[in-house]
């Protein structure tokens, strides 16, 4: 029995690889023909039997994508720059407000700490488009409509991001900040020069969810702007799809849908090790 | 005309309270002395909370920011939808107060509605507790092989790719003629004769909805299961052997979850948010109106009455049965993930 154990361990570990890479690979498979589109010139994307990988892969999609966008007054730029423009506002000014706001929820001790906290623990446990129609009439209260401002100060204070800064600040142990406050520190400098370089790997990690959502978002261009030039990529592409059964502007479409996919993979890719580093400290105790 | 003087106290001269008919002076002097005495306490309490507020005013400005849109945007809009669910409001005359009607319609004669329920129900029931545990199976079996990095990234990615970017592929893979990657794959393995017409066949359009929900539900929930078991202490594994643990599964059984809860916890709030957000997925595949509202969901109703009618009244109903349904359904993740009492 002893010495077979090894030798059988072995056997289920090569089966366990071949099992999940074959299920990663199976995952990756419509992403995998996404970009093997994109670079499809137009006589492959409609040959039969249909082909899965590109054969002579061009970039004549993307220069058909930026030069003519035809029955669209905006250039196609414009969608991409209001896309990056919006999202690192939003990803610059969450990443400040939850970091600012996570120091005193994690380490000081004030009337009200524990009401906040289960307020924001509380706004985890519900889709947030639960409040889509209040917000609508506050953004068009306070005059937002179709403007930037409409796309980000609405999704700067998410739940999210605040809640795993200060998970994550909470396991950091109080000498340091006790050694910087006996040198008499400002907790405004303590939070600049003690707290920002500890957070960091949260700080990446907010910036990662909230780039994802912010990119992504369809609902604030959707119901917050009107004018054409105000919208993002998603609603962009959209828009060249031009529902089901469109096939003129195939090649274009895939370069779009492409440039709409990367960008979240790229931002993951570069921070994935950080990222893990904050989930760490993501439970909930209740 | 007589004049009367107020009687007054003989100590403070102050004015003495109202005599009351049938009430002995003894007792008024009780009740009056024991009001000032729970008026004071209250007025001590608010100064010392004033006083400690003040002294932790850092800690406010800190916070300011961040709260003041959390307030505006999060806190408000959930008090105002339950105030707008019980009137009738179409944003150009100020909302009329009509108690339960909204809700009277909603269960009673809004069919669709109920359809809506159904299917939402239908696809979080199934897709909600598979995707989940896939979530955390994976995770732990990720944990047991090298190069975790790269499968993590394999199945965390769909998560985050464009809901819209993503249709334009499953609408080719799904496509109804023998052009679809899907149908002419069956056809192909003679496991169909003819091409199903994925997005248009009532029967089938759910089951899409909820394949494509499942490729993208390796979220945040995820990540939390890859890191908290990364973060098992090794020792305890093999304390557990000693202990005469005999395999993986008991293992994780006995030593993995319950030191996952809160993890478990942060990844079921975060399922069941998103298994009751299913709305762009279901409303980029399946067009709106669906065929026969086979795809439309609570989401889909509420965008319908919020933004294409504008009964923002109805509308802020139909938000309010949602946010019951997932606030709830937490609470009761959050009882079962209890870790009181626990260590």
């Amino acid at each position: 029995m002893r010495p077979n154990r090894p030798r059988r361990l072995k056997w289920g570990r090569v089966m366990l690889y071949v099992f999940m890479t074959a299920l990663a690979a199976f995952m990756a498979m419509p992403l995998i023909y996404l970009i093997s589109s994109a670079f499809k010139p137009i006589e492959e994307l409609f040959v039969f039997p249909p082909r899965f990988f590109v054969r002579h892969p061009t970039t004549r999609n993307f220069v058909e994508l930026l030069l003519a966008v035809s029955g669209s007054s905006v250039p196609f730029s414009r969608f991409a720059f209001n896309s990056i423009f919006v999202s690192s506002v939003t990803v610059l000014g969450s990443v400040i407000l939850s970091s600012m706001a996570a120091y005193p929820l994690a380490k000081h001790s004030f009337p009200g700490k524990d009401l906040i906290f289960l307020g924001i623990v509380s706004a985890l446990m519900f889709a947030p488009e639960v409040t889509q129609i209040p917000r609508y009439l506050v953004v068009n209260r306070l005059g937002l409509i179709d403007t930037y401002g409409a796309l980000i100060i609405p999704n700067l204070a998410g739940a999210l991001g605040l809640f795993l800064t200060k998970q994550f600040l909470e396991q950091i142990p109080g000498v340091l900040l006790e050694a910087a406050r006996v040198d008499g520190a400002s907790e405004w400098t303590i939070f600049t020069r003690v707290i920002m370089p500890i957070i960091k790997p949260a700080c990446a990690t907010v910036a990662m969810l909230v780039f994802v959502a912010a990119w992504n978002d369809t609902f604030s261009p959707l119901v917050f702007t009107r004018s054409e030039a105000m919208k993002t990529l998603p609603l962009a592409v959209q828009t060249i799809a031009g529902g089901p059964g469109v096939v003129a502007r195939t090649g274009a479409v895939m370069a779009a849908t492409f440039v709409l996919t990367m960008p979240t993979i790229i931002v993951f890719l570069l921070l994935q090790r950080l990222v893990l580093e904050t989930m760490v400290h993501s439970g909930i105790k209740a | 005309m007589q004049h009367r003087q107020p009687t007054r106290c003989w100590q403070t001269g102050k004015k003495a309270v109202r005599a009351v008919k049938g009430v002995t002076w003894g007792e008024q002097v009780k009740w009056a002395d024991r009001v000032g005495r729970a008026r004071r306490r209250a007025a001590g309490w608010l100064a010392r909370l004033w006083q400690e507020m003040k002294k932790h005013r850092v800690s406010y400005y800190f916070m300011a920011p961040y709260l003041v849109l959390f307030f505006v945007f999060t806190v408000i809009p959930v008090i105002t939808a339950i105030y707008l669910s019980f009137t009738y409001f179409n944003v150009l005359e100020p909302p009329r107060w009509i108690g339960w009607s909204n809700y009277r319609l909603l269960f009673l004669e809004d069919d669709v509605f109920l359809i809506a329920l159904k299917n939402t129900l239908v696809f979080a029931v199934i897709a909600g507790p598979i995707g989940y545990i896939a979530s955390f199976m994976l995770a732990w079996l990720i944990n047991q092989l090298r190069f975790r990095a790269a499968y993590t990234l394999a199945f965390y990615v769909p998560s985050i790719t464009s809901g819209i970017a993503m249709a334009v592929v499953w609408m080719y893979f799904f496509s109804s003629d023998r052009l679809g990657l899907i149908n002419y794959v069956l056809i192909n393995l003679g496991i169909i004769n003819e091409p199903v017409l994925w997005l248009h066949d009532k029967d089938t359009i759910l089951p899409v909805i909820i394949i494509v929900s499942l490729w993208m539900s390796m979220g945040a929930g995820f990540l939390a299961f890859v890191a908290g078991l990364k973060n098992v202490p090794e020792e305890l594994y093999e304390a557990g052997r000693v202990d005469g643990i005999r395999n993986k599964l008991e293992e994780m059984w006995l030593i993995t979850v319950p030191l996952m809860k809160p993890q478990l916890l942060f990844g079921a709030v975060m399922a069941v948010v998103s298994s009751f957000q299913v709305f762009g997925v279901a409303m980029q595949l399946a067009g709106f109106p669906s065929p026969l509202y086979a795809g439309h969901t609570i989401l889909t109703h509420l965008h319908d009455y919020a933004f294409i009618r504008y009964e923002m009244g109805y509308a802020s109903a139909i938000s309010v049965v949602l946010f019951a349904i997932t606030f709830g359904l937490s609470r009761v993740f959050m009882r079962i993930f209890s870790t009181h009492g626990d260590y």
